[in-house]
C-alpha cells in the first residue's frame, strides 16, 4: 500500500517536472513575471533532482526545451560526486547526446555557466572537449561565438591550433591569418567589404561600427543568413525596403512559421493567404512525417482568448502553438475539426481576443462525437469559470464511462504558482507543449498523466525513450 | 457670516434633487467574473451597443467616429477627470465633471497648472485621468455644489504645495494591490461595456460606457482611477478570493443536450446571484439615493445625473455620475465608494448645501455651535471654501 502510494507520488512528481521542463523557459508569461517563473522552476529542478536523480537525467531524452536541458546538465555535472558509477555513465552519454542537438550558442552559454559554477574535473573537461571536437569548423565558432569559445577553451585546458589560439587570446600578434574567415574578421575592422564574409550576427556589429545603412547591409549579407535569421528578418527587411531577402517559407519549422504569420497585420495575412497556407501545410506535413493520416477522427478545441497573447518575451506563443496544432491536425487525420474559443473559424486570421469559454466549446466538440478530443489551452477557463472541468467530469462519469472518446489537454503555459501546467479536470490527462511538432509524442506521454499512473510503467516508458535516444547516436 | 462664494457655477446644474429619478441597469447583462488575488472583476455586457452617445472624438486618434446618419443627434461625453488636449492648443486640461454635449463642441475643461517637469513627462494627448487628489477633491466639491472657479485656484495651490490639511487618503488603482495585474490580464468580452470592481468582494466601483470601443479605450485607465482607503485595505488583507466555479449535478444527466442545459442554468444562476447579492449596494438597487439632473442636451435623448447616497454610516455608500437615456436606462456610469471619513464629510457638506452654506443655520440644524462647525469644516479639508472674514 505504502509502496504504491509512494509510486503514485513519484510518478506525478516526474510528470509535472516533465511538463514544466517542456513549457517553462524562465521567461515572462501572461500571468507571471520572469522572476516568479525562475523561482518556481528552480524549486522544481532542486526537488526532482534531489529525489529522483535517474528520472531527472532521463528527462534529457524527452522533448524538453533547451533552457531546461542546460539547467539539468549543469545540475548533474555539479553534483556528479553524489552519483553511482553506473548513473554517471548513463548521465554522461545522455549529456553528450543532448549537446549534439542543442544550438551552439546555448552550449557555449552552458560552458560559461559551468565555468562560473567552478565545475572543473576530468569528466566535465572531457564532455566539453568532445563537443568542441565535433564542431564542423572551429574557426567559424571562434568568429561567431568568440567569447564562448574562449571561455570553453580556457576552462577545458584545450590547446587550439596555433592560429586559432592567437586569434582567441592574442589577436594582435599576427598581421594576417591563413584561414579566410579569421582573416576576414581581422580585415573587417577597416574594410567594409570584408564584413560580408562573416556570419550575420558578427557582421551586424561591424556594420554598426562602419555606419553602413541597414538596407545596404541587409541586401549584401543575405547569403550568410541562417534559415531562422532569414525568417526573423523578413518584416524588418520589408520596412527597410531591402530586396533579395525573401525566405522560402515552406522550409521553416511549423510553430515558428505560425508565430511569423501571427505577427503579420491582418490585412497582410489576407493578402498573402495562399502563400502562408501553403507554407504552413508543407511544414505540418513535414512535422507529421510517417504519422500523417494515422490519427482517428479528431476535434480540437483551440484557445484564442486574450491570454493566448503570451507576454512581451513570448509574443503570441500560446496562440502560435494552437494555430500550428490546427495545421498539424489537418495532416495527421483526414477528418479534423478545429473549434476556436472565440467562435471564429479562420485559423490564419486568429488573434488573441476575448474570454475563454472552454466549457461551451468542449460541449460543441462533444456534439460531433469525435474519437479524440484535443484541447490546446492555458487552462484558465473563465467564462464561466470551471465549466470545462464540470463538463468533462460529467461526460466521463455519466455519458462516456467506457472511454470511447479519448480526451487530451495540451497546455503551452507553465503556471508558476501551481508548479505545473494548469489542469482542466483530474480525469483529463494534461501535458505541456512547446512546439506543436512534438504533438504525437506528447499525446502518448499524456496517457501517463490520467491520474492513475504506475511508476513502474512510467519508468519502463522512460527507459525505452532513453534507449532509443541513445541508440540514435 | 460666512457663506458660499460662488454657487453652482459653469455647469448649468439644476438643483432639483429628485428621489424618484432612479437608475435602470436594463440592457447591461452580468458576465462571468474573473478573479486575480483579492480582486474580482465582473464584466457588464450589452447586447446592443448605444451608437448615438460616444466618447468625445478628441479621445480617438485618427478618423474618429462614423456619423450615424439617419438624423440622429450625435452626443458626446467625457468622463470626469479625463485629461486631454481639450482646448486644442497643446496644453493638457482636465474635464471637470462628466460632460455631455455635441461632438464638435469644445469641452468645458479646467486648465491644469502642472510643474514644467510634470507636464513634460506625459504625452500631452494620451488618455489619462487627473492626478488623484485633484480629481477626487474636485469630484466631491462638484457633487456638493462647491465653487468651480475656486477649484482651479485651489488645484494650482494643491499641485504646488500639496494638500493641507490632508484629512484622509485615497489611492490610485495602481496602489491597490493586485488591481493593476487584474486589469492587465482581464480578458475583455466582446460587447463588454462596463465592469464592476470588487476588492475582497466589496463593491469598489462600477463603470459602464455606451459602446464596447469606448470601453476598450478606457479599460486601462481604471488603474489611474481613485479608490477609497477601505478598498485599498481590503485588497491588501482580504486575501485571494475564490472563483465561483460551476457545479453541475451529474444525476439525471443522460444526454449532451441535458448537460448543455445544465451548463446554461449555471450561467443564469451566477448572474442572478451577482445582481441580487453581490451588487445589492449599487445605487440602482438600494433606496435612499438622491439623483440630481445636471444637464440635458437640447434634441438629445440623454441626460446627465449625479447621485448622492443617504450618507448612512457603516454601510456601503457610493457617489457617482451617470448618463441615462429618455427611459432612464444607463448609458454611462461611474461610481466611487466612499470611505467612512468621506461619508462623514458628505453628511456635513450636504447639510451645508441644504442651508445654503449658512454656517449659523447649519450649526443649528446639526445641534452644534458655529465655531465648532467651522472647525469641523476646516478639519475635513474644506477650509478653503469658507471666506476668511467670518
Amino acid at each position: 500500500m505504502e509502496d504504491t502510494r509512494a509510486g503514485l507520488v513519484a510518478a506525478e512528481d516526474v510528470l509535472l517536472f516533465v511538463n514544466a521542463a517542456i513549457t517553462a523557459t524562465g521567461q515572462r508569461e501572461f500571468r507571471s513575471d520572469a522572476a516568479e517563473q525562475h523561482l518556481s522552476l528552480d524549486f522544481l529542478h532542486r526537488y526532482v533532482h534531489g529525489n529522483y536523480r535517474d528520472l531527472y537525467a532521463a528527462a534529457l531524452a524527452l522533448d524538453i526545451n533547451d533552457h531546461n536541458a542546460a539547467r539539468i546538465i549543469l545540475r548533474l555535472l555539479r553534483t556528479a560526486t553524489d552519483a553511482t558509477p553506473e548513473q554517471r555513465t548513463t548521465e554522461g552519454r545522455l549529456i553528450a547526446r543532448r549537446l549534439t542537438h542543442t544550438p551552439p550558442q546555448r552550449v557555449y552559454r552552458l560552458f560559461r555557466d559551468i565555468r562560473a559554477a567552478r565545475i572543473n574535473n576530468r569528466r566535465t573537461r572531457a564532455i566539453m572537449r568532445d563537443w568542441l571536437a565535433h564542431r564542423p569548423d572551429p574557426a567559424f565558432d571562434a568568429v561567431k561565438y568568440r567569447t564562448g569559445m574562449k571561455t570553453a577553451t580556457r576552462h577545458s585546458h584545450l590547446s587550439p591550433t596555433a592560429e586559432l589560439g592567437d586569434f582567441l587570446f592574442e589577436p594582435r600578434r599576427r598581421i594576417r591569418y591563413d584561414h579566410p574567415l579569421l582573416d576576414a574578421y581581422r580585415r573587417a575592422r577597416y574594410e567594409q567589404a570584408a564584413i560580408y564574409e562573416l556570419p550575420f550576427t558578427t557582421a551586424e556589429g561591424f556594420a554598426a561600427k562602419h555606419r553602413i545603412p541597414r538596407r545596404a547591409f541587409l541586401e549584401r549579407i543575405t547569403p550568410r543568413l541562417t534559415r531562422l535569421e532569414r525568417l526573423r528578418l523578413q518584416e524588418s527587411a520589408r520596412t527597410h525596403k531591402a530586396e533579395n531577402i525573401a525566405a522560402d517559407l515552406t522550409t521553416m519549422p511549423l510553430t515558428r512559421l505560425a508565430s511569423y504569420a501571427l505577427a503579420l497585420p491582418l490585412d497582410d495575412r489576407v493578402r498573402r493567404r495562399a502563400e502562408l497556407t501553403t507554407a504552413l501545410r508543407a511544414a505540418a506535413a513535414k512535422a507529421a512525417g510517417s504519422a500523417a493520416g494515422t490519427w482517428p477522427r479528431t476535434v480540437a478545441v483551440l484557445d484564442d482568448s486574450f491570454s493566448a497573447s503570451g507576454s512581451t518575451e513570448k509574443r503570441r506563443r500560446p496562440l502560435a502553438v494552437a494555430v500550428a496544432t490546427h495545421f498539424l491536425l489537418e495532416a495527421l487525420t483526414t477528418s479534423a475539426t478545429s473549434l476556436w474559443t472565440s467562435g471564429r473559424t479562420d485559423a490564419l486570421l486568429a488573434r488573441p481576443y476575448g474570454p475563454t469559454p472552454l466549457g461551451a466549446r468542449i460541449l460543441d466538440a462533444l456534439d460531433r462525437s469525435p474519437d479524440r478530443l484535443l484541447i490546446v489551452s492555458d487552462g484558465w477557463d473563465n467564462a464561466p469559470p470551471g465549466l470545462a472541468a464540470e463538463v468533462l467530469r460529467v461526460w466521463r462519469t455519466r455519458l462516456d464511462p467506457t472511454g470511447r472518446t479519448d480526451v487530451v489537454h495540451l497546455n503551452p503555459v507553465y503556471d508558476a504558482t501551481g508548479f505545473d501546467v494548469r489542469r482542466l479536470a483530474p480525469s483529463v490527462p494534461t501535458a505541456g507543449i512547446r512546439n506543436a511538432e512534438d504533438l504525437p509524442a506528447l499525446v502518448e506521454l499524456a496517457r501517463f498523466a490520467a491520474g492513475h499512473t504506475d511508476l513502474a510503467e512510467l519508468r519502463a516508458h522512460l527507459d525505452t525513450r532513453v534507449r532509443s535516444y541513445l541508440a540514435d547516436d | 457670516m460666512t457663506d458660499m462664494t460662488d454657487q453652482g457655477q459653469g455647469q448649468g446644474q439644476g438643483q432639483d434633487a429628485k428621489p424618484g429619478l432612479g437608475l435602470d441597469l436594463t440592457g447591461l447583462a452580468t458576465g462571468p467574473a474573473q478573479v486575480w488575488g483579492a480582486i474580482r472583476l465582473v464584466p457588464l455586457l450589452r447586447a446592443e451597443p448605444i451608437d448615438d452617445l460616444r466618447l468625445h472624438p478628441v479621445l480617438y486618434d485618427g478618423p474618429g467616429i462614423v456619423d450615424v446618419g439617419d438624423g440622429t443627434v450625435y452626443t458626446a461625453y467625457i468622463p470626469h477627470g479625463l485629461v486631454a488636449d481639450w482646448t486644442r492648443d497643446g496644453t493638457p486640461a482636465a474635464a471637470y465633471g462628466t460632460q455631455l454635449g455635441a461632438a464638435d463642441r469644445p469641452a468645458e475643461a479646467m486648465r491644469l497648472h502642472f510643474h514644467r517637469r510634470m507636464a513634460k513627462r506625459e504625452a500631452k494627448t494620451r488618455v489619462r485621468f487627473l492626478p488623484l487628489h485633484l480629481a477626487m477633491e474636485g469630484y466631491l466639491a462638484l457633487h456638493f455644489g462647491g465653487p468651480t472657479i475656486l477649484w482651479e485656484e485651489w488645484s494650482r495651490r494643491a499641485v504646488g504645495r500639496g494638500l493641507s490639511p490632508r484629512s484622509e487618503r485615497a489611492y490610485t488603482g495602481a496602489e491597490v494591490p493586485g488591481l493593476e495585474d487584474a486589469l492587465r490580464i482581464f480578458e475583455i468580452h466582446p460587447g463588454q461595456c462596463g465592469v464592476l470592481v470588487y476588492a475582497a468582494d466589496a463593491l469598489a466601483a462600477a463603470f459602464a460606457v455606451p459602446h464596447p470601443d469606448d470601453y476598450r479605450l478606457l479599460h486601462p485607465t481604471l488603474v489611474q482611477d481613485m479608490f477609497g482607503e477601505l478598498i485599498h485595505h481590503y485588497a491588501h488583507f482580504g486575501g485571494p478570493v475564490r472563483d465561483f466555479t460551476v457545479r453541475i449535478d451529474a444525476d439525471g444527466i443522460d444526454s449532451l443536450a441535458r448537460l448543455r442545459a445544465a451548463a446554461e442554468e449555471q450561467e443564469t444562476a451566477w448572474s442572478d446571484f451577482h445582481d441580487n447579492v453581490m451588487a445589492a449596494g449599487l445605487p440602482a438597487n438600494s433606496p435612499g439615493y438622491r439623483f440630481q439632473r445636471v444637464r440635458r442636451m437640447r434634441g438629445s435623448r440623454f441626460r446627465l445625473v449625479r447621485f448622492l447616497p443617504p450618507f448612512e454610516r457603516q454601510t456601503e455608500q457610493h457617489i457617482g455620475e451617470a448618463i441615462t437615456d429618455d427611459r432612464g436606462r444607463i448609458a454611462y456610469l461611474k461610481t466611487f465608494r466612499l470611505s467612512e471619513n468621506q461619508v462623514r464629510r458628505g453628511h456635513l457638506l450636504t447639510s451645508l448645501a441644504a442651508h445654503e452654506w449658512s454656517i449659523d443655520a447649519t450649526a443649528a440644524a446639526l445641534g452644534t455651535t458655529p465655531d465648532a462647525l467651522k472647525a469641523r469644516v476646516s478639519r475635513l479639508g474644506f477650509g478653503s471654501l469658507l471666506r476668511g472674514d467670518g
